[in-house]
């Protein structure tokens, strides 16, 4: 099992759920790594559902684990990509050719999902009506509120900046916007006293 | 009244100043001996003549200096004005209500002369004399928030009004109290709000959504809030935290008075017409210990508020590592006399501090 339980935050921290079947024309699922046994589940709970879906699928060092799975659920389209950045031009294609009446599904790490949602909103859809199930690794995508820049998959707290090098602490602050949590400088007011990194949630 | 514009900088080597006249003015933000959250607002239509509540958007004698400020936060970093597409239509509302108030309440110092949608928009301390067509946005420099805004002290927030909720979609944001535009927009009323602690648990935000939903034409309100700043420094932004948060260390007792200052947010709230967007200016006055205990009643008053305020909130304002000092600072214009009710001075009633 690799759902995790995230400890109650505050309120710009987005909350996930479980994903379900809802009624509707078509079904997009985007899913990162372990996010694929959330799909799994979601094909169990109805058996016609993946005749109208599409999957674009980022299996991030899960190898073949679940791509054999995910296809055998035979989906209307699957796709595999490398990264997340390899499929958005993809995403952007399929929401930009979408009807009313679209479900978007999003499961799997903090990052993809949020990506992904920032796409869907874009494309006109609220983020209210986007179904997320968070499966998998807890590592988060934080911007520095600095540079501006973005390091993915962070595990540690404080960690340091991937473009300007500042070591970061960690907040529950979220953009959706930005589909990231906000990274300040630890030792602003104490230059150089930089706590020793500890793994997030451990 | 004719205001004298003080030549003054809000960095670097912080020659900021008020005057007798600013101090006296100074918008203290504590009605009473101690201080808790509250939704308290009142509506803003006026206030004591000469006092910062008298008119619409005031303006005083840091006006010319904080829009140079302006001018180089943007320069160096143009996100902290923002606008979403959807949001350029309340900007449009934004001007008019900042041209229109600011001419009627200060006609000595601006102007704006209206036939039809034609404008001309006088601004004799900045030395603007512009000629546009009002909702053309290619008639300004700028996008019409943007100008404005360029032009009046002050944070300026502007939220759509959409699904009973408010949303930060627009805003000139350079003196702020420690939170970043480019990363709180879009965001709802209780997202941005999310790190304040205690007040979602106390049911604030609630209320004041509630109240704020509501605010109709014509019918502003005001309310003030506070933080502490080690020197004058308007831009106490989080995207240069890593620059300026280094300052807070370097009080000592004997440079605390002129150091530390006392930052007061006085924010309005004003409905706008076309868009039915709500424009939420926050402006920012400064005021150092040493300034602020020349009024004897608000010497004892900051003394006693500082002493009493309850860890998280001293924590959430940034000054829990210098509160010892300031108490001691503080502790000396503290007589222990009982202080009148409300924010106002009071010179002439309240006793000199005893020695």
């Amino acid at each position: 099992m690799s759902k995790f339980q995230f400890p109650e935050s505050i309120i710009s921290r987005p909350v996930y759920g479980t994903l379900t079947s809802r009624p509707g024309k078509a079904h997009l699922m985007i899913a990162d790594a372990e996010g694929a046994e959330a799909i799994l589940d979601l094909a169990v709970q109805d058996a016609v559902l993946m005749a109208k879906s599409h999957i674009i699928y980022i299996p991030k060092g899960t190898g073949e684990t679940y791509t054999t799975k995910l296809r055998a659920l035979k989906p209307a389209q699957f796709y595999e990509g490398p990264s997340y950045e390899a499929s958005v031009q993809r995403l952007r294609h399929v929401l930009a050719n979408a009807h009313q009446g679209l479900q978007v599904y999003l499961a799997g790490t903090e990052g993809l999902m949020g990506q992904a949602q920032n796409e869907a909103m874009q494309a006109g859809i609220p983020h209210t009506s986007i179904q997320t199930e968070h499966r998998g690794s807890v590592a988060r995508r934080m911007q520095c509120v600095h540079c501006k820049g973005i390091t993915e998959d962070v595990m540690h707290d404080p960690f340091q900046c991937a473009h300007c090098g500042l070591h970061l602490f960690v907040r529950d602050h979220y953009s959706r916007r930005l589909a990231a949590y906000q990274g300040v400088r630890v030792d602003a007011e104490d230059h150089g006293n930089i706590p020793e990194p500890q793994e997030l949630y451990s | 009244m004719t205001i004298q514009f003080n030549e003054e900088t809000f960095r670097d080597d912080y020659s900021f100043y008020n005057s007798d006249w600013a101090i006296k003015r100074f918008p203290f933000p504590f009605h009473e001996d101690s201080y808790m959250y509250s939704v308290n607002m009142e509506q803003h239509r006026g206030g004591p003549k000469g006092s910062v509540y008298e008119m619409r958007f005031d303006v005083d004698e840091h006006y010319v200096s904080e829009m140079k400020d302006r001018e180089l936060v943007l320069a160096d970093d143009p996100l902290r004005c923002q606008s979403l597409p959807h949001m350029t239509l309340a900007g449009w509302d934004l001007l008019e209500l900042i041209m229109v108030s600011k001419s009627e309440d200060y006609p000595d110092l601006f102007e704006l002369h209206r036939d039809g949608n034609h404008w001309r928009w006088i601004n004799k301390p900045l030395g603007i004399d512009d000629t546009f067509t009002f909702l053309d946005e290619t008639t300004l420099p700028y996008g019409p928030m943007e100008y404005i805004t360029r032009q009046a002290q002050g944070d300026f927030c502007v939220l759509d009004q959409r699904d009973e909720m408010l949303w930060m979609d627009a805003g000139m944001v350079t003196t702020q109290a420690d939170w970043s535009l480019d990363f709180d927009i879009g965001m709802n009323f209780f997202e941005w709000h999310a790190p304040v602690p205690l007040a979602h648990e106390m049911g604030i935000f609630k209320r004041a959504l509630k109240f704020l939903l509501n605010v109709q034409q014509g019918a502003p309100a005001r309310r003030l809030n506070w933080t502490m700043t080690v020197n004058p420094l308007l831009d106490t932004s989080p995207e240069n935290y890593h620059k300026w948060g280094i300052q807070k260390t370097t009080l000592t007792p004997e440079n605390l008075g002129a150091k530390q200052h006392l930052r007061v947010e006085l924010q309005t709230f004003f409905r706008l017409p076309r868009s039915n967007a709500l424009v939420f200016p926050i402006r920012c006055y400064l005021i150092s210990f040493q300034d602020l205990v020349t009024i004897p009643k608000w010497g004892r008053r900051l003394h006693r508020v500082v002493r009493d305020l309850p860890v998280e909130l001293a924590t959430y304002k940034g000054f829990i590592d210098n509160r010892p000092m300031m108490l001691d600072y503080l502790s000396k214009f503290d007589d222990g006399l009982p202080t009148s009710p409300g924010v106002f001075p009071d010179l002439d009633t309240e006793p000199p501090l005893s020695g």
